[in-house]
């Protein structure tokens, strides 16, 4: 009888999960926002999204076959992702050359530089986010109004504050909770319609491809400190890139820690930080400076944040 | 904590316990039990009868081995067994079917339990028993614990939580009063007064089964559990049952609770009710390679290779043959070893679900971390495993890992963890055992 | 004062506060080591591989300058020239080591030692060392997956593709041991390289008996005796079903491999004889 039987270590068995499901789940998950955002911008979403996405996924394509000659791996959905979260944290009015150099940012600096998918320290999206704002400040914070009725405008458009400035400048903007909830209001991308990411929010939980820590802890820290600081806790939850950075930018798997009680820990501290920025900093916006800054003491929170080891009083022998 | 929910695949279930045919020449493993490996009793030319002694206990835990069949002793010599070593073994050549006079073949219920608690012990040591749900842990050291520890509450594991396995379902939904004689037994004899029957609500005809022969019986109680993978395992059973959790290095009994697999029970009822050794046991034949998936009451010795073709099962059709249930069983090397005490299934996967996925980086998702049921840090363990670091590796923990799979199922990058985490806990422990 | 003038002399003060702290430090905290050390270290070949024994380069270092003689001190990355000026450096004398080689005591290609079962688990040998017997009748075989490589400093060993068993670069080798330490089967041994880097050994470790050996491998040692009765120099030993030849005793006159019936004696680097029999 000539077969041979296989040998391998237990278990014999796998869920069947692997990182592209994750990915295109976090990308479904972004479908109502992305739609949200051609809703209120018009075409130019469109455009930046696709650009993002495009330059993205090409980067990486070319990274992996020439420079380092490796398996391509561009099919498991993460350079996509990365590219829909750059977008949705650009405004629609951005010029798409500036697009391509902060994929390049995202991709190459801040992914493949580090080893790639599982070793990178910080947020792609958000290093190219902030890369972009600190060298294009212009045209990174000229944000188009939302259009809501003239949706096939791409130049041209109206731009004006955001709320987040509006809030800093302690300035009426005539701006209803309704509108911060919907999107009808200035901003990037993706940030602008917090029931849209909401329902990702939920789709994700239900697939169980991310945990309610983080983002609640930084709901829960956003209110706390907004409370505690003098300022009105939902304006804070629903304007600016919050919703979008705490459901998707902060649970990034690789950059956020590994355990329930260090994603508290850092749920927690993103929202600290958040609100420190918003309130007594330069800039109007804290949440990409938050969570970057968090990426980086995320390594100092696995080592020591241990979960709760059974039957043992303390986590280590 | 933690604890996952694979596909149940539960292809057997309800399939009427049937009886192997008696194979040709057998041979039977010296080492059946934790602990050290028996001695053998016979040799070249011995006639030997079902239930005769061949291979006696070695120390403190170890256990007698009976011959399974009769026959004639061919030679003790050194034969491959599941993992591919040679080790030693005798060798029977079976003729007819001749049982030991001593040995109760009927078939009805022995209710009446005359032996006291020590007679019970001696009797169940005599018979070789071992823990049947996998461990094959000597019955006879469990129930007999250090002076200072006093057990409250027997727990009867009905659970069954691996994949594919339905022995011990189907021997409660055929045998229910022989095993809640085995429980009444085992109370006697650990001089405890209260049972609790575990049984995942996956078998609601098992739950009810038990629940009504249970009825009259005291001190018996038969609760359903939620369904969840790993908690068939001792620890997480009785975290489950009794809400507390046995301290890391401690014995469950510290607890108060004694932990018994439903098998266990029955084959206490057989050898000290019927006076019979431990020379059979159910084993579940199953796997999408088997035509018939089957229960089977099986010799010990039996080979593989004979339960597979009852079961219609297609050797070149075969990529894994498994020893056990699909998260912990072991892989064997080939179809011609013998079936053991500690053999609760044989799964036959086909070629097509043999073969892992390809490996990748670690993502970093910590989905391994949240469904660890030992609250330990599985992509940590099996990265120092990687690089040999076993310093960190004790520190972090390792040898709590209960080995249950849960994480190696559950990483989206294929990564093999329990792989690296049994070799981190066999060196590790090498290291800890070179200390003292 | 103008804010130019004061940030220099602020930024001069601070630099001059500094340099004061820093030096004083410097000097309290200075450790006083043999400068011979140093020198000792710097004509090491800093590769830090363990080979000689000691923690990294600096390790050696210390212990040749400490130690009363450097006879059994030796550097095998950098070999005999590296001691030689090691021992010039420290006027000590100076000792020439045998140079050894790494030799992998496994002949089992595919050809001759059939697959019994295929491994599917973590690509590494001592993962499959622990789990089971391996993917061939020989319990004892080179199972292929490369832990030897994975801790080579030097590149000097490679698995071969097609026989999947480990090859030495007899150049880059420096015998480190980092390959031998790591085999979980301890296939891998270290020997004299030998006079013109001819060497004899019997590629097999396999400890069944002479039946079970052979049929799970062709060129197993079958422990049969042969090369021992050929030897007149008492050179080879059989102990636990397997031939070993003792490096310094043997004269390289290959007769042993000539009788050998298994052909699980080799010769390395041998110019080749008019009747050539197979490796």
């Amino acid at each position: 009888m000539e077969y041979k039987l296989i040998v391998s270590s237990s278990p014999h068995v796998h869920s069947g999960d692997s990182v592209s499901r994750n990915m295109y789940a976090v990308i479904l998950a972004l479908m109502p926002a992305s739609i949200a955002s051609i809703w209120f911008f018009g075409l130019g979403a469109l455009g930046v999204t696709a650009t993002s996405v495009l330059a993205c996924i090409i980067f990486e394509y070319l990274i992996q076959r020439f420079i380092l000659k490796e398996q391509n791996s561009v099919y498991d959905g993460s350079a996509l992702l990365t590219g829909l979260l750059l977008a949705f944290n650009l405004p629609s009015n951005l010029p798409l050359w500036i697009v391509v150099i902060g994929a390049f940012v995202s991709i190459a600096i801040a992914k493949m530089s580090f080893g790639g998918l599982g070793n990178n320290l910080f947020n792609p999206a958000l290093v190219g986010r902030v890369f972009l704002l600190i060298s294009f400040p212009a045209q990174m914070t000229t944000w188009p109004v939302s259009l809501a009725g003239n949706r096939f405008q791409t130049v041209d458009v109206m731009t004006g504050a955001t709320h987040l400035s509006s809030l800093k400048l302690n300035q009426a903007d005539g701006l209803e909770y309704l509108d911060l909830l919907l999107g009808k209001m200035g901003g990037s991308l993706g940030e602008v319609s917090a029931i849209a990411l909401f329902c990702g929010f939920i789709f994700l939980l239900f697939r169980r491809v991310i945990t309610w820590h983080i983002p609640v802890s930084i709901f829960a820290s956003v209110v706390l400190f907004s409370l505690l600081l003098g300022a009105n806790p939902l304006a804070h939850l629903f304007s600016g890139g919050l919703m979008l950075g705490a459901i998707f930018m902060a649970t990034d798997y690789v950059t956020s820690p590994m355990t329930p009680k260090g994603m508290l820990v850092y749920g927690f501290l993103i929202g600290l930080i958040t609100m420190i920025i918003r309130l007594f900093g330069a800039y109007p916006e804290g949440v990409s400076f938050a969570i970057l800054l968090m990426n980086g003491v995320t390594p100092l929170i696995n080592s020591y944040c241990k979960p709760k080891r059974f039957g043992r009083e303390v986590n280590h022998v | 904590m933690g604890g996952i929910h694979p596909g149940e695949n539960k292809l057997s279930a309800g399939q009427k316990i049937i009886t192997s045919t008696l194979p040709s020449t057998v041979t039977i493993p010296l080492a059946q039990s934790l602990g050290m490996p028996s001695s053998s009793v016979v040799a070249k030319g011995d006639e030997v009868k079902v239930g005769t002694l061949i291979a006696r206990s070695t120390g403190f835990v170890s256990a007698n081995i009976h011959s399974p069949f009769s026959g004639k002793v061919l030679k003790v010599d050194d034969v491959y067994d599941s993992s591919g070593y040679r080790r030693p073994s005798i060798f029977i050549e079976v003729s007819g079917d001749d049982w030991e006079s001593t040995i109760d073949r009927s078939e009805e219920l022995n209710r009446e339990i005359k032996l006291t608690s020590s007679e019970i012990i001696k009797r169940i040591a005599d018979a070789g028993i071992v823990g049947l749900g996998g461990a094959t842990f000597p019955t006879h050291v469990k129930i007999n614990p250090p002076a200072d520890i006093k057990a409250h509450t027997l727990l009867i594991n009905g659970v069954e939580c691996e994949p594919y396995l339905t022995a011990d379902h189907q021997l409660m939904l055929e045998k229910p009063h022989q095993i809640l004689v085995g429980i009444e037994i085992l109370m006697k004899a650990t001089g405890v007064n209260k049972a609790v029957v575990a049984i995942e609500n996956n078998k609601p005809d098992a739950v009810d089964v038990m629940r009504k022969a249970a009825e009259s019986f005291t001190g018996i109680e038969v609760i359903s559990l939620k369904v969840k993978y790993p908690q068939g395992s001792e620890k997480q059973l009785i975290e489950a049952v009794t809400g507390k959790r046995v301290k890391s290095g401690d014995l469950p009994v510290s607890v108060g609770v004694l932990v018994q697999n439903v098998a266990t029970s029955y084959a206490v009822y057989e050898a000290v009710q019927k006076n019979k050794p431990l020379i059979d046991r159910l084993v579940t034949v199953t796997g999408h390679a088997v035509v018939r998936p089957i229960n089977v009451l099986t010799r010990i010795g039996t080979p593989f290779g004979l339960l597979i073709e009852m079961a219609g099962g297609d050797l070149s059709q075969t990529g894994k043959i498994i020893s056990g249930g699909p998260m912990m069983g072991k892989a064997v090397v080939s179809p011609d070893i013998a079936v053991t005490k500690g053999c609760s299934g044989i799964l036959v996967l086909p070629y097509l679900e043999s073969r892992r996925r390809s490996m990748r980086n670690c993502i970093r998702c910590a989905k391994c971390v949240s469904v660890c049921p030992m609250g330990l840090e599985p992509y940590l363990l099996g990265r120092l495993g990687e690089i040999q670091d076993w310093q960190s590796l004790e520190k972090e923990c390792v040898m709590d890992c209960i080995e249950c799979g849960s994480c190696s199922f559950t990483c989206p990058s294929n990564r093999p963890l329990v792989d690296y985490i049994r070799l981190g806990k066999s060196r590790v422990g090498t290291i800890m055992r070179n200390r003292k | 004062m103008s804010i130019v003038l004061l940030s220099i002399i602020l930024l001069s003060l601070l630099g001059a506060i500094s340099a004061v702290i820093l030096n004083f430090v410097a000097k309290k905290f200075y450790v006083v080591e043999d400068e011979r050390i140093d020198i000792v270290e710097s004509l090491l070949p800093a590769a830090n591989c363990g080979g000689c024994g000691f923690p990294g380069c600096r390790g050696f270092a210390e212990e040749c300058v400490k130690a009363d003689t450097l006879e059994n001190l030796i550097c095998t990355a950098g070999g005999a020239d590296t001691m030689r000026n090691v021992a010039l450096a420290l006027g000590k004398e100076s000792f020439t080591s045998t140079p050894m080689v790494a030799v992998v005591r496994c002949n089992g290609i595919p050809q001759y030692r059939k697959k019994t079962n295929e491994y599917d688990g973590a690509a590494s040998c001592a993962v499959s060392s622990a789990l089971y017997s391996g993917h061939s009748a020989c319990a004892q075989g080179c199972l292929g997956l490369g832990d030897c490589v994975f801790v080579c400093k030097f590149d000097a060993i490679h698995i071969n593709k097609e026989t999947s068993l480990p090859e030495v670069n007899e150049e880059k080798c420096t015998a480190c041991g980092a390959c031998a330490k790591a085999c979980p089967k301890s296939i891998i041994e270290m020997r004299k390289k030998g006079p013109r880097s001819r060497r004899i050994y019997v590629r097999c470790i396999n400890k069944d008996k002479a039946p079970l050996a052979r049929k799970a491998c062709d060129v197993a040692c079958i422990s049969c005796g042969k090369c021992q009765k050929a030897c007149e120099f008492n050179a080879i030993t059989i102990a636990g079903n397997v031939a070993c030849i003792d490096p310094h005793l043997c004269r390289l006159c290959r007769k042993c491999n000539d009788v050998c019936p298994t052909s699980a004696i080799v010769e390395v680097n041998f110019p080749q004889k008019r009747e050539s029999i197979t490796e």
